[in-house]
């Protein structure tokens, strides 16, 4: 019974949002405010029943209740109850139902803080995304239902897929697809603004916060992912240009770039047409995104549900909405009268640097992932492209955007002196450059990429530093009440950068630094690496909920001082017979010590993997510096005060905010 | 006409993701099949004074498992590789493109589900093979005729449906 009421939901949630989608957008172009008022109940009550759908299919999880199909495919049990909740979209149907279920939360959100939106701007834009969830909801309904019955029912399920039985896992997809749909969000504002033709500071205002939320949560979702990798794959990788890492990459990137066109847009009322093209690219890369995940277009270490039938309605869907919004682009883009002219050396003009040098890094990025589709579908052959192919054109691009991320925001608007601002950062230019090529001498000689690496750390921190003062210098009173008086926008600007100068430093020095070994040992061996022993207490076997595992001990050392004893195992799972390695690690500020199980060679004997992962952690913590500086961007003052104001009185604070 | 650009680019990718759906990228036709295997003869990783030819394997049926230290899916393969060798099936390696040369540690470490590993430094063999990416297995008869091919990682799945059926009408 409960899955047709999830199911009759699903159907109920389609004709809500079909009226969201059509009858607003109708009223704003006809000027009908009676049509426009439509829009928030509508999404509103899509919100509510698509709710309940979710909340059916999660209820038939917990109940074991096998005898709807996807139930039966994607659980079981004996699986814990947390992961019995997370299976609900550890499938491909339940996974659909997520991403409608958060693009509603989304719509409700946007239904609640819009209310200082002119009407016909709020319509347009809870249209936009009603007529996106029309697109999944269909899409569900049609080649992917998730309340489908058995008939017989099974007794027993096939287990959730044992890679996905996993905390990191139980968040990952979640907060991911708060990123990707979050990014409907300012494409939604961008079609409106093309419908409309209007498209000014404020727009740009509004549209700010809620590309800042999604990109915040899109970023915390790949960190997620790649810490996932780290501690689950067993063999200490944290990035492999899969192309499942890839396609929740490209909208990252496009969205980085978005973040820094609006600023343009909103202070300087400049690169309008340009920002509205980046926020439909945002959102369509990471509907291309689920495509390639969804359709099994490219073969990947994860893609897990692969059928052309479902690829040909995902494709249909894409070229509607990307399609159709590139076209309307095509049409309305000229309308957008851009203004503002400024210096080739000014904040507008490094910006667009970082756009330029992050869109091409993006093509590349999209180039490397597709390329093997395009030799195959035009005869040349099977290939695949690798890391080789991603780190040899991916960093020097990146180069030049970490480069300018450190002088961007020291730079004024309109146009700056660029040799003053060279001798205020001579000394930060010298220190970093000095630091970078001394660094790896002392370590283990010349390394070029290490320097490269470790400069454009150090130089981004510098500008960082260099920020503070100036702001600081001219404040009156004492120094942290003056530090806590700098605008929200600011802060979240600067942790935000010192999070990328974190993750720059940990991917460069744990790239170069690391060392690793597999070696065979029996009961009481033990092992060197990086200063460190490493001493094999045995395995034991020990007994999960719902599968049976090797349980090692290995003790680590330093010295004659025990660090650490960490526990790898490797598993079996009952149901599905898959054999997972689940890594010891002993985590630190400036290192990891990881160790996972190889394959058992005899009675006692194992191999055994150890790796020294230097810095490793601050790839994570400095993602988590980068979504922090999101939060205090989007909580900035002048977003909180924009939404007490009337819509017309929001000019008054933009000319304000722009001196900030 | 600038302004079309974007849609543009869009179409063709479109087209191409179209033609995609289609496309199976784990199944390649391979003009081998039925043929025989084509000869080689190649070192032996970790034994370099040693060589292999598939003539030597003549009146059995083995696979040829095209790996690389450096492949990812590969590594997902070995722990059923090693539960295949336990279990009595004959599995030859080609140790393709390994420009670190890092497959005799890596196997003395992890354990070697192969009878032996053939070093294709410069990935001749691999081309005659046709061989687009690792890992891809080659079923191969007691003739030296090659029966099958297949594209990826071999799990528990591919196996039953793939290679079991075959092996065991083979050996018959």
């Amino acid at each position: 019974m409960i899955p047709e009421l999830g199911h009759f939901a699903l159907i109920v949630a389609l004709m809500l949002a079909l009226v969201q989608g059509i009858l607003p957008i109708v009223g704003a172009h006809r000027g009908n405010a009676t049509l426009m008022a439509v829009a928030r109940p509508a999404a509103q009550g899509q919100f509510v029943f698509v709710a309940l759908a979710f909340g059916a299919l999660a209820w038939s999880f917990l109940v074991n209740d096998f005898s709807v199909e996807n139930v039966a495919r994607n659980s079981y049990s004996k699986l814990p109850e947390i992961y019995r909740f997370t299976a609900t979209w550890g499938s491909h149907e339940g996974s659909l139902l997520l991403w409608t279920l958060i693009l509603s939360c989304w719509t409700v959100a946007v239904t609640v803080f819009s209310r200082h939106l002119p009407e016909d701007m709020a319509a347009r834009v809870i249209g936009v995304m009603g007529l996106i969830s029309v697109g999944f909801l269909l899409f569900m309904l049609l080649t992917s239902n998730p309340f489908l019955r058995l008939v017989p029912p099974v007794p027993e399920g096939n287990d959730m897929n044992p890679l996905l039985q996993d905390p990191g896992m139980v968040i990952h997809p979640p907060m991911l697809y708060m990123g990707y749909v979050g990014f409907s969000v300012a494409f939604a504002f961008a079609v409106a603004a093309l419908l409309s033709g209007k498209l000014d500071a404020a727009w740009a205002r509004w549209s700010r916060p809620w590309t800042t939320v999604a990109w915040l949560f899109l970023t915390a979702g790949i960190a997620l992912g790649s810490w996932w990798a780290y501690y689950e794959l067993g063999w200490g990788g944290w990035w492999f240009w899969d192309p499942t890492e890839n396609a929740s990459f490209m909208p990252w990137l496009a969205g980085t770039a978005l973040i820094h066109s609006l600023a343009v847009t909103e202070k300087r009322g400049a690169f309008k047409t340009w920002t509205v093209l980046l926020a439909i690219t945002a959102f369509s890369l990471s509907l291309l995104g689920t495509f390639l995940v969804r359709s099994g277009v490219l073969s990947s270490v994860h893609a897990f549900a692969t059928d052309p039938g479902r690829g040909v309605f995902i494709l249909a869907f894409l070229g509607v909405v990307i399609g159709g919004s590139l076209l309307l682009y095509a049409w309305r883009a000229p309308r957008l009268m851009s203004g503002g002219g400024f210096d080739w050396f000014s904040r507008e003009a490094l910006l667009l640097g970082n756009n330029v040098f992050l869109i091409a890094a993006l093509a590349t990025v999209l180039l490397g992932t597709l390329y093997p589709l395009f030799m195959d579908a035009l005869g040349l052959g099977k290939i695949s492209v690798g890391p080789p192919y991603f780190n040899a054109v991916f960093i020097p691009l990146m180069a030049p955007v970490l480069f300018l991320a450190a002088i961007g925001p020291l730079v004024r608007w309109k146009g700056d002196d660029l040799p003053a601002l060279a001798l205020r950062l001579k000394w930060a230019f010298t220190v970093a450059l000095a630091t970078a090529a001394l660094l790896p001498l002392t370590l283990d000689g010349m390394n070029l990429w290490a320097s490269l690496g470790l400069f454009l750390g150090l130089w981004i921190l510098f500008g960082v530093l260099t920020g503070f003062l100036d702001r600081l210098k001219h404040g009156q009173g004492r120094l942290l009440g003056r530090l806590a008086s700098l605008p929200r926008g600011f802060w979240g600007m600067q942790v935000a950068h010192t999070g990328l100068a974190v993750v720059v430093i940990g991917a460069t020095v744990v790239s170069n630094y690391e060392g690793h070994r597999d070696v065979r040992m029996n009961v009481g061996d033990h092992v060197e690496l990086a200063g460190y022993r490493f001493l094999f207490q045995g395995a034991q076997p020990v007994e999960g909920p719902n599968y049976s595992a090797m349980r090692g001990s290995v003790e680590v050392y330093r010295g004659e001082r025990r660090v650490a004893v960490v526990h790898p195992e490797k598993r079996r799972y009952h149901a599905s017979g898959m054999i997972m390695t689940e890594a010891g690690i002993d985590y630190g500020v400036f290192r990891d010590v990881y160790v996972s199980l190889g394959e058992p060679l005899d009675e006692t004997a194992w191999v055994v993997q150890v790796y020294y992962k230097p810095f490793v952690g601050w790839l994570w913590g400095g993602a988590f510096l980068l979504a922090l500086g999101g939060a205090l961007a989007a909580s900035d003052r002048r977003y909180r005060i924009a939404l007490k104001k009337e819509a017309g009185r929001v000019e008054a604070a933009v000319a304000q905010g722009a001196k900030v | 006409m600038k302004r079309f650009i974007p849609f543009l680019v869009f179409v063709v990718l479109a087209v191409f993701l179209y033609l995609g759906l289609y496309l199976n990228p784990r199944e390649v036709p391979s003009p081998f099949i039925g043929k025989p295997a084509p000869d080689f003869r190649l070192p032996v990783v970790g034994h370099p004074e040693q060589t292999f030819s598939p003539a030597d394997a003549k009146g059995k049926v083995w696979l040829l498992n095209v790996w690389a230290p450096w492949c990812v899916s590969c590594r997902q393969e070995h722990p059923f590789l090693m539960q295949l060798a336990r279990s009595g099936v004959t599995i030859y390696g080609l140790n393709w493109k390994d420009k670190a040369r890092e497959a005799a540690a890596l196997l003395e470490q992890t354990g070697s589900p192969y009878v032996l590993t053939v070093d294709d430094l410069d990935g001749r063999v691999g081309i005659d093979y046709g061989v687009t990416g690792t890992p891809e297995t080659f079923v191969i008869d007691k003739a030296g005729i090659v029966r099958m091919k297949h594209v990826g990682p071999i799990h528990p799945e591919v196996w039953e449906k793939k290679f079991a059926p075959l092996l065991k009408e083979l050996d018959t």
